[in-house]
Formats: structure tokens, sequence, C-alpha cells
């Protein structure tokens, strides 16, 4: 049995990033089977390793973890991003639910028909720039502090950049009212882990093309 | 300060639902404020009550928290319903996250256009059947013991209960092929706070109707 987590998923962020980052962020080396086809997955369902029959499935410390806020919330605990008690917990896991709420708006964009795009991104970037990025920004402005919560990382803050990043890659302009903001994005950056990860060549995953997604859509019929 | 905790929401189940009978189960007294009209709704973002601009809403400890899984996870912590450790912990989510992902479909079903409401029950019926119901069957098979994991009660077991009775609202024979669940159901339901909260005259809303379908509507439109 390996010693690091093994990460079953296709070789695309989808809802496996963010696994991704927590564990780079927490140091944590981490292996990948890709998922390549349709028999790869069906091979997971007939061993029994995939609770719900989905991915992201992730095997550690012996166990074989579905549902990706399972898994996040283990590594989180695991590795001590979790806060220091129930009451910062229950802040980072309120904020860390906005952040995926988000998230989830932007990773259902790739599976919009395109004569809906136009309007899902037009509402993405208004959710951002009136309801998301204000309550971070505000968060950040209440206590000065360099963190969201408790005045050290936790798993909101890395869950937070990667959100940034992808709203940068929408519209980098969307950032420029949150200076704060921007200030977390620059300090997370630099922690060697994070630094680390953002190199090319590491397990971070580029944004899903248009054409593999059209092959993975036909392979595995979604 | 109010020493209960109070609870922000329309009057119906929604995704308020869960927390009622997670609060219920830990035999926790809670209030009810509910939202009626669009203006009450204006009224808790405008007093910056509400994180995101959105309901359910929870005052407890002190805290105003939103996001529904934040709200259960504190109050699973706060009274012992989360497992002994990190792994249990693990394994809890695991099996609470499955079923909020048909409890949502189930408690968004009636506020679904009608034209899509016949391929959603369908949807359903077949995922609780053959993907949900079986995995926790068999998880209740594997050890034989009276609770989801760690031989006691946690949230999951509340929560799948809490869903084992929803779906069975919308395919009456749901349950025909688990006993397991069926077992489980009743053990819980015999629970004297469990046992309270499903009488008539609880807090427990019931199925969504159409007049609070439309009520809903005019709140959040």
């Amino acid at each position: 049995m390996s010693s690091k987590p093994v990460l079953h998923y296709f070789n695309a962020r989808g809802r496996m990033e963010c696994i991704r980052w927590l564990l780079a962020a927490a140091g944590v080396e981490f292996e990948e089977k890709f998922i390549e086809s349709p028999e790869d997955l069906e091979k997971l369902r007939k061993d029994g390793k995939l609770m719900f029959e989905q991915v992201p499935m992730v095997e550690i410390d012996g166990m074989t973890l579905v549902q990706t806020r399972a898994i996040l919330n283990y590594i989180a605990t695991k590795y001590d991003l979790s806060g220091k008690d129930m009451k910062e917990r229950a802040l980072i896991d309120m904020y860390a639910e906005g952040v995926a709420d988000l998230s989830e708006m932007m990773g259902q964009l790739i599976v919009t028909p395109p004569d809906q795009k136009e309007a899902k991104i037009s509402l993405i970037k208004d959710r951002a720039k009136n309801r998301y990025l204000p309550a971070f920004e505000k968060v950040l402005k209440s206590h000065g502090q360099d963190y969201l919560v408790g005045n050290r990382l936790s798993r909101v803050d890395i869950h937070l950049l990667e959100l940034l990043l992808y709203v940068e890659e929408i519209d980098s302009s969307l950032l420029a009212p949150f200076p704060l903001l921007q200030a977390l994005k620059s300090r997370l950056s630099s922690l060697p882990n994070v630094k680390k990860f953002l190199q090319p060549g590491s397990q971070r995953k580029p944004p899903t093309d248009e054409k593999a997604l059209e092959e993975a859509r036909k392979a595995f019929k979604f | 300060m109010a020493g209960k905790p109070v609870l922000h929401y329309f009057d119906g189940r929604g995704r308020m639902e869960p927390v009622r009978w997670l609060l219920a189960a830990a035999g926790v007294e809670f209030e009810e404020k509910f939202l009626k009209t669009r203006d009450d709704l204006a009224r808790l973002r405008n007093d910056g009550s509400l994180m995101f601009q959105q309901v359910p809403m929870v005052e407890i400890d002190g805290m105003k928290l939103v996001q529904t899984k934040a709200i259960l996870n504190y109050i699973a912590s706060k009274y012992n319903l989360y497992g002994k450790d990190m792994k249990e912990r693990a394994i809890i989510d695991m099996y609470a996250e499955g079923v909020a992902d048909l409890e949502l479909m189930v408690l968004y079903f009636p506020h679904m256009p009608p034209g899509e409401k016949d391929a959603a029950l369908a949807t359903i019926k077949d995922k609780a059947q053959n993907r949900y119901f079986p995995a926790y069957e068999k998880v209740l098979k594997s050890h034989g013991q009276d609770y989801l994991v760690g031989n006691r009660l946690s949230r999951a077991d509340v929560y799948l209960v809490e869903l084992l009775y929803h779906v069975e609202e919308l395919d009456p024979s749901a349950l025909a092929n688990f006993p397991l669940l069926k077992a489980l159901r009743t053990r819980v339901s015999n629970l004297p706070t469990v046992k309270k909260f499903l009488q008539p005259g609880s807090q427990r809303k019931p199925f969504d109707d159409a007049e609070c379908v439309e009520s809903a509507k005019k709140i959040f439109s």
C-alpha cells in the first residue's frame, strides 16, 4: 500500500483540482491514477471502490474516500488547516462553501450549451463582482489580518486563491476593485509549497480544452 | 442574546429542513423567524446578516452562520454527532455527502417547473433504488451495527433517516428491498428526541405544497 495518497480522476481539473491544491499547499506528495477510458471507470466501480459509483476518489490512510468535501475535510484536519476550534471551523466552512458555490458555477460552464454560455459567463462575472469577492474583501478588511480566519493559514485561504486565479482566467479586471484580495493572492502565491505548485511541471491541471472535453463527453456520455 | 439558535428561512422545508432535523435529534430547542415577503429578505441583506445574501441563516452562539453545510457541521460537532476522531469523521462526511446529493434533488423537487417534474421524479427514484439505498444498506450489512458509523448515533444516521422519509413520500415502495434501512429508520425514529420531532405540532415541515412554493418564489424573485 502506497503511503502517499492516490487520487483517482480524469486528467483534468474538474472536481479533483481543489484536492490537488490542498495537498500541495500542505506539502503532501501524492500520486494520480488517471481514468482514461470508460473501462477504467467501470473497473473502479466493479472493484467496489466507489461508494456512489462516482469520482473523485482518494485512497488515503487505509480509506477509500469519495465525495470531495469529505476528502477536503479529512486532509484539512490532518494537516492542521481547519482552524483551532469549532467556531473557527464554522467560519472556515461558511467561507469555503461560498467559494464552492462560485466554483461550481464556473465548473458548469464546460457543460453549458454554446447558446447559453454567454449568459452564464455574465452571471458568473456578476456574482463574482457583486456577491462573492466583496464578501471576502470585507472579511479581510474587518480584521486586517494576513489570512481569512484565525490569523493563520487554513484551507479556505487555499480554496480562495484557486478561485481568484479562475476568476482572473475569465476576466482579469474582476479583481481590480479588491486590493486586499490581490494582496492575499500575492502573499499566498509566495508560500513555498504554493509557489512550487504554481510552477510549470507540477500536478496542477490547465484549463480544460474544448477538444479534450468533446472526446471525453463522447466516451463517458455526459 | 438568545440562548436558543434562531433559524431564518421561509416557512417550508427547502434547504433548512436538514438543520431542523439535526437540532431536533440533538434535543436542541430552536426558534424560527419566517421570511414572508421580499422585504423580509431585503431587510436581512441590508442588515449585513447574510454573508452571501442568501438564506438559510442560523444565529447560534454569537455567530450568524450561512451555508447549510457549515451550519450542519457546527451543530454536529457541538452536540457530539460527528464521530470520535478524524477517520470516523471522514466516513461520516462521505455518507452525509451522499445523502445530501439525493436530498437536494428531493427538497428542490416541489419547486421545479411543472414540465420538468416527471423526469426529476424518475431520476430521484432511480438514484434512490440503484445508487444510494444499496450503498447504505451495504454499509449496515457490512458491520451489522445499529448505526452507520462507530456503533453510535451520528449526523449521518439522522440525515439518512430524513432522506428515507422524504423519498418514501414520493415513492411509497422505495424501502421495500432494504430491510436494514427500514430497521435503522425505526430505531432512529424511536429515539425520544426524534420521536417527539415526528409528532404533529413539532417544527418539522410538511411537503412543500403549491402555496409554499408560490410564497418562496415571491420572496426570492
